[in-house]
């Protein structure tokens, strides 16, 4: 039994993944208890394919392929924001017309590259067996800024999330606190890109905060919920990956999706048999 | 509420707030004296909402201004607290009652300092003076409409207001609810501190309360109730949905097609408490 769970790790690139998935777990799952609680979750979806034209900007010019999905979600992030400022469009709106666009430009650029071959399909669905340690560094810094923002402004955040008019009357800075969560959740899809891929990663943007959700009654312990069932289904999907020899994003975000389904049924407060429970005592 | 701080004084001058087109809310002006309490009446979208976010700087004043102590408000000395209708707030979020009374307090907090002792014990004053001590673990969601309600009030008051303004407090609340707020609002007269009431509730700002303000786009009347519910004051508030009955005002303001401003008659349609 121990030798099954460590066998995976005598090589060096599975500590690597497991790390990278560690950390991407983690970092998804704890941003995404505000994508859930603030219905950003389109939000997310869109800024995950909007770093498309970054990545081939990035390929064609021969730059870093993260450092140009971090440009390229971050201008995309901005874009939102100011778009949808008070006396503008909608948010939604606003993400739908530069999702499509950033897309679109995705799209372009890359049908002018003959032979892309893998280094964009692994920024496409994610391969975390081919991590390097620069990678890994990289995206350690990167999760490390975000969470300690996070953790640092929780007050803020929590304030700008419930109650914006009251954070508007105190001088918190709701837009601007907006602003800065949208930029985190740019770093963070970043992040998740070398692991999950894009296609996936704004699956544990949602899930796991949405299984923590289900689960508690306070934003703290909503977090640290998210982050673990992030964490378990992140080294349960590589394993699984291992095992099974299945692609280890998609068992990533199939095992979360299965801790979602557990926590629908059966919270104690919020679930499908609780209610039944409730509706049947009246 | 500190003993040392100069008498309340709300001064609304001459204004002029709304969004675009045309303003929601023209040439309000009226002065309410330290520790008065008034209630704000007139038909739905009269600007009764316009009117308190205009105070609390959530819509643009385009003229005129907000006077508190005689200075424009904003500076920490001088609060106005505000306490929305209660479909403006998120119940699902994940937050108990400690929680969201503690955030009357982050405005007294720096930007990445946590709640000090001192927060905490006012927070704890708040709760126990609205009786809601015991509930300070629950979640928000799980509580009836009038326990909601303190949570909120709390929340106000651990703001330590000034001037304090309560959104439709009178709406989808029950009886016991109702009276408890009315002994609420007559602890906040003896601590001095100016109330603004927006109702839909014609007898209660009647009998009530000593000042009543009645708008429709601008403010029509203002002052103590006999001389503001006059008919004169109420057809021109309220048209035709103002009968006269013998020596008996009745307002028609109850009908479908008011609904979707945010501000229609909801008393008859709303659970009174919504246990969980």
């Amino acid at each position: 039994m121990i030798a099954w769970l460590t066998d995976p790790f005598a090589f060096e690139f599975m500590q690597r993944a497991l790390l990278a998935s560690l950390i991407v777990g983690v970092l998804c799952s704890v941003i995404g208890t505000f994508v859930v609680l603030r219905a950003m979750a389109f939000l997310g979806d869109a800024l995950a394919h909007a770093i498309l034209p970054g990545v081939a900007i990035a390929y064609l010019i021969g730059a870093d392929l993260l450092l140009g999905a971090l440009a390229a979600a971050v201008v995309v992030a901005v874009g939102i924001g100011l778009f949808s400022r008070r006396g503008g469009v909608k948010e939604d709106t606003a993400i739908g017309i530069l999702f499509a666009a950033a897309l679109a430009l995705g799209v372009l650029l890359m049908s002018t590259v003959r032979s892309y071959a893998t280094d964009l399909t692994h920024i496409l669905f994610g391969n975390v067996l081919g991590v390097s340690a620069g990678d890994l560094w990289l995206t350690g810094s990167l999760a490390v800024i975000v969470l300690v923002t996070l953790i640092a402004l929780f007050k803020e955040f929590q304030l700008a999330s419930f109650d914006p008019v009251l954070a508007h009357m105190l001088g918190k800075r709701p837009e601007t606190l907006r602003f800065a969560m949208l930029i985190l959740l740019a770093l963070t899809i970043v992040v998740g890109l070398q692991t999950v891929g894009v296609g996936l990663v704004a699956a544990m943007l949602v899930t796991p905060a949405a299984t923590a959700y289900l689960l508690t009654r306070r934003l703290a312990a909503m977090m640290a919920v998210s982050a673990a069932v992030g964490a378990a289904s992140s080294v349960a999907g590589l394993y699984a990956s291992y095992y099974l020899d299945v692609a280890s994003g998609a068992a990533v975000v199939l095992v979360a999706t299965a801790a979602f389904l557990l926590a629908y049924v059966f919270a104690p407060r919020r679930g499908l048999v609780a209610h039944r429970a409730a509706r049947r005592a009246i | 509420m500190s003993d040392t701080a100069p008498g309340a004084y709300l001064s609304v001058e001459r204004l002029t707030a709304g969004y675009g087109g045309r303003p929601a809310l023209v040439d309000v002006h009226m002065d309410v004296p330290h520790g008065g309490q008034v209630a704000i009446v007139g038909p739905n979208g009269a600007g009764k909402s316009t009117l308190f976010k205009a105070l609390v700087g959530l819509i643009p004043i385009r003229a005129g201004r907000v006077l508190v102590h005689g200075r424009p408000p904003g500076g920490q000395s001088d609060p106005i607290a505000y306490v929305p209708q209660r479909e403006e707030i998120d119940w699902g979020f994940p937050v108990t009652v400690q929680d969201v009374v503690m955030m009357g307090r982050y405005g007294r907090l720096g930007w990445l300092r946590r709640p000090r002792a001192a927060d905490r014990e006012v927070v704890a004053r708040c709760l126990d003076e609205l009786g809601i001590a015991e509930l300070a673990g629950r979640a928000i969601g799980e509580l009836s409409g009038g326990q909601q309600q303190r949570v909120f009030l709390a929340r106000a008051l651990a703001q330590e207001p000034h001037v304090l303004l309560l959104d439709e407090p009178f709406t989808g609340v029950d009886v016991s609810a109702r009276e408890a707020l009315l002994t609420l609002l007559a602890q906040l007269r003896a601590q001095g501190i100016t109330v603004l009431v927006s109702t839909h509730d014609m007898e209660t700002a009647a009998q009530r309360f000593e000042l009543v303000a009645l708008l429709n786009g601008r403010l029509i009347a203002y002052g103590p109730p006999p001389s503001v519910f006059t008919p004169e004051h109420l057809t021109e508030a309220f048209g035709g949905q103002a009968l006269f009955v013998g020596g008996m005002v009745v307002i028609d303001q109850c009908c479908p097609g008011h609904v979707g401003d945010g501000e229609e008659h909801r008393h008859s349609h709303e659970p009174h408490a919504r246990p969980r």
